[in-house]
């Protein structure tokens, strides 16, 4: 790959960002080689500046932010010093941009292969009618289906693997020499991915496009790149090529990267027959309006026991759990608590009812009142459903922060914007904690998250479990977590369980031929992975001839 | 040439604005305690500006009987006397001969009293309706929205006239009506704002802990929704005093011979043929507040909607 010529050259780029009214660096000097046809692959957790070096490489910055020094040399043009016109030329001609979800990407007021059109059109390369006889080819070769049809669809009506794929071909409409992927498929179910990937993979090679693939996974960027540079608060850590990479890494911030995952919880005897659950879910159908989302669901929650619920979006996890909480009650079925009906509607339950079942949200942002010190998100509970008052509350909001591992002094008048993403989830779990439940329900906790960070999440969950004998009920869509969290798994899909038992059962042969496709299609570390399910797949295995959910 | 002056004389006026905000930064930022002092060090000049306007027209409001020269109603010289015609007179007199000067006073008193306490009244009742409509939902809310689209159908100083013709004009009638009628579109705000907080994960997480409603609007929704009501409320403030003022000017608002910028300006209109500024005083004493309000309410939306420049 070497010995091609150089396409892209950045040269002790250093880029500046602004707060409160001060300007901090945030990539120092990083340099980064391309050459012509080779895909790079940039890795590295949230605020390690991936994303802000991929647009720099377009010679663009984000609003509140400058490129302050260093050289960006695309194809023998300066793009630090070329003028805005002429860098605007090369925009979507030259160098193209794929950005994380498409669904917010696309204009949602026009048409698909109008947007497709509008690139060649303005840059003068094709005119209207030959760029959408030219997009109905690009269509046909990401494996979109109708590929005839589909660019006449708004972006509503078209799913977001489907929508990744239509604006992956979008940025191949000049043929570009780059295209930068700013994580294309972070937003997609594991089933979506791998036909995304496939896709770019097959399109970058076709036409010898040069490509920054940027993603946080390294899984994924395995398959992809050529070679990888791992980026830590905007310094390069490392550099080399994928295989190289992944069997011998040199710095030790990369051996934790790669060695993520390795956290297993210990595996727990089975539970006696005869033992009430803490939680059973008997015979549940539930759904908004007409439609039923949930279908005649049933299964069980013992106490010190974690119960993964897996499936894609769509599948019914996040309603299961509204009907639990009881947020919506159901149509048929019943929620039991140690052998006990629960009031469908959580307005009729009791305050124990309510207080022995606590919930741990996806997004911590949303879920801690922004207005809040973490002394009142804490301690609230705790002073409703257990009476703390004064000091003995003071004393209880320093326990907690104790057991979440943060320093009591330091964090108990800040307000949630004060801290990061990881220890936002942890005060999430901290209120959970206050109101001493026997049942939590964690609805995606680590998706939002970074791996090291999520990392630190699991174990925390994990360790809080034995100490205060709690049953979990781990919603997810990422198998990696249920395999170092779960005792029991739930496989769900379309409002149905497919499959549910514990989990070295689940991760055994025989399966359903969904949690095939499902387990078959979480990316390994292996670059030949990709590569190899294709073929199995081909040839009729790994799940194939089951459709995803987000088909 | 004369441009030219005007020019001249508006940057000096804006110069010593922003120099008298500057000062009252600092001095402010020292005396503060350290919490507040932190906020105030974030003040642009001109909400500075602003800041220490309020308080001089909160000062002059109070001390009016201390401050003014004569009583409100009080025939002390000539009628329609010029500025600077007797030094005893600063101002000059109105149409009656009583004192501009302290008229102007004791109005700051009447006028921004009486706009205080109806915005506060529209701003009370139109924020509770509000959030309650948005948290209740169901029945409440269609109940409550529609009677507002009802009011807010009339054309609002129409209305106001004609309420005050029912009920008689007195200036605890004219407070109430203003603030009813105000608070239609609190309201909506409020519902508005409310609506996209309702649906989040610490809303819901609050309900499932099993809040009562009062907590619920309180302690969860109404600090996340406190910036765009502030804002409203400084938008709000401006508009009721324009209302007052108009409606003193058609003899409904306040009644003679209390002191009101609004009426004031009426009974000394005809001066301005003659080269007089008396009916501008009140005026610009309107206008000042006006923009010194707004001046304020600017930063605080700024800092709490977290945009930068």
């Amino acid at each position: 790959m070497s010995n091609k010529e150089v396409l892209l050259s950045i040269r002790d780029l250093r880029i500046e960002g602004r707060a409160d009214e001060e300007w901090l660096e945030i990539v120092k000097g990083v340099d980064l080689t391309l050459h012509k046809g080779e895909v790079l692959g940039l890795i590295g957790e949230s605020g390690a500046g991936k994303s802000t070096i991929g647009l720099a490489a377009m010679g663009f910055a984000r609003d509140g932010c400058r490129i302050s020094g260093g050289t960006i040399d695309f194809d023998g043009i300066d793009l630090r010093k070329a003028s805005e016109p002429k860098r605007r030329s090369l925009r979507g001609k030259r160098i193209a941009y794929v950005a994380q979800s498409a669904a917010a990407s696309f204009n949602p007021a026009h048409r698909l292969i109008d947007q497709y059109s509008e690139g060649p059109v303005q840059h003068g390369v094709m005119g209207r009618s030959e760029a959408s006889s030219d997009a109905v080819e690009l269509y046909r070769k990401m494996q979109l289906p109708n590929p005839d049809e589909i660019g006449f669809r708004y972006p509503h009506q078209v799913s977001g693997g489907q929508l990744q794929r239509a604006m992956t071909a979008m940025a191949m409409a000049c043929r570009p020499d780059l295209i930068i992927f700013d994580e294309p498929t972070t937003a997609l179910d594991v089933t979506t991915q791998i036909e995304v990937l496939s896709a770019i993979r097959d399109i970058v090679e076709q036409f010898d496009t040069a490509a920054i693939y940027i993603t946080h996974d390294l899984a994924v960027v395995a398959q992809m790149a050529d070679r990888i540079k791992v980026l830590l608060r905007g310094e390069e850590v490392e550099e080399a090529d994928t295989r190289t990479m992944l069997e011998a890494p040199t710095q030790d911030y990369t051996k934790s990267l790669w060695a993520v995952r390795s956290h297993a919880r210990a595996e727990q005897p089975p539970v006696a027959a005869g033992t009430t659950p803490v939680v059973a879910v008997k015979g549940v159908t539930a759904g908004y309006g007409t439609l039923d989302v949930l279908k005649n669901i049933s299964f069980d929650i013992h106490a010190r026991r974690t119960v993964a619920v897996v499936g894609e979006s769509g599948s019914g996890k996040s309603t299961t759990a509204r009907v639990i909480t009881g947020l919506l009650p159901p149509r048929q079925g019943a929620v039991l608590f140690n052998g006990e009906t629960l009031p469908p509607d959580y307005r009729n339950r009791t305050r124990d009812q309510l207080r022995q079942a606590q919930m741990i949200y996806q997004m911590a942002d949303t879920a801690l009142n922004p207005k809040q010190k973490l002394r009142e998100l804490i301690g609230r509970p705790a002073q409703m459903y257990l009476g703390l008052n004064g000091k003995a509350l003071d004393e209880r909001v320093r326990n907690l922060l104790d057991l979440i591992e943060l320093e009591p002094d330091d964090y108990i008048d800040r307000l949630p914007s004060e801290l990061s993403g990881g220890q936002k989830q942890r005060i999430g779990i901290a209120r959970a904690l206050a109101a001493e439940p026997q049942f939590i329900i964690c609805d995606e906790v680590t998706s939002a998250l970074d791996q090291l960070v999520a990392e630190g999440i699991l174990k925390l969950l994990d360790k809080l479990q034995s100490e205060f004998d709690l049953a979990y009920m781990f919603i997810t869509h990422d198998l990696a977590t249920v395999k170092s969290i779960a005792d029991e798994v739930v496989v769900m899909k379309e409002g149905v369980v497919v499959e549910q038992g514990p989990k070295s059962e689940m991760f055994q042969p025989p399966h359903d031929p969904y949690t095939e496709l499902l387990l078959s299609s979480v990316p390994e570390m292996d670059p030949d992975w990709l590569d190899n399910l294709l073929e199995e797949r081909a040839a009729g295995g790994a799940g194939a001839g089951v459709r995803g959910a987000g088909n | 040439m004369g441009f030219l002056t005007g020019l001249l004389w508006l940057v000096a006026a804006i110069i010593a604005a922003m120099a008298a905000g500057w000062v009252f930064r600092t001095v402010a930022v020292a005396l503060a305690p350290r919490g507040i002092s932190k906020e105030l060090k974030t003040a642009p000049l001109t909400a500075s500006f602003g800041m220490l306007m309020i308080l001089i027209y909160i000062f002059v409001a109070f001390f009016a009987p201390v401050l003014a020269p004569f009583s409100e109603t009080e025939v002390v010289g000539p009628e329609f006397l010029f500025p600077g015609d007797d030094p005893a007179l600063l101002l000059g007199t109105d149409n009656l001969g009583r004192d501009m000067l302290s008229r102007m006073i004791y109005a700051a008193r009447n006028t921004v009293g009486i706009a205080f306490v109806t915005t506060a009244i529209a701003f009370i009742l139109g924020s509770v309706l509000g959030l309650l409509a948005a948290v209740v939902g169901g029945w409440l809310d269609q109940l409550l929205s529609r009677t507002v689209d009802v009011l807010m159908a009339i054309p609002a100083l129409i209305f106001a006239l004609l309420l005050l013709t029912i009920v008689g004009t007195s200036i605890i009638n004219m407070i109430i009506v203003i603030a009813v009628i105000d608070s239609t579109r609190v309201f909506r705000l409020a519902r508005a704002v409310a609506m996209n907080i309702v649906v989040m994960d610490y809303v819901e997480a609050a309900k499932l802990r099993g809040e009562g409603l009062w907590r619920l609007i309180t302690r969860e929704i109404l600090p996340n929704a406190m910036a765009p009501l502030v804002a409203e409320f400084g938008l709000r403030f401006c508009f009721v005093f324009l209302t007052i003022s108009a409606l003193s000017f058609l003899g409904l608002g306040i009644q003679p011979p209390t002191a009101d910028w609004g009426a004031m300006v009426k009974d000394t209109a005809t001066m301005i043929t003659f080269g007089n500024v008396t009916p501008l005083l009140p005026a610009a004493a309107i206008a000042l507040l006006t923009v010194s309000v707004n001046f304020v309410v600017d930063w605080q939306l700024h800092r709490a909607s977290g945009l930068k420049e």
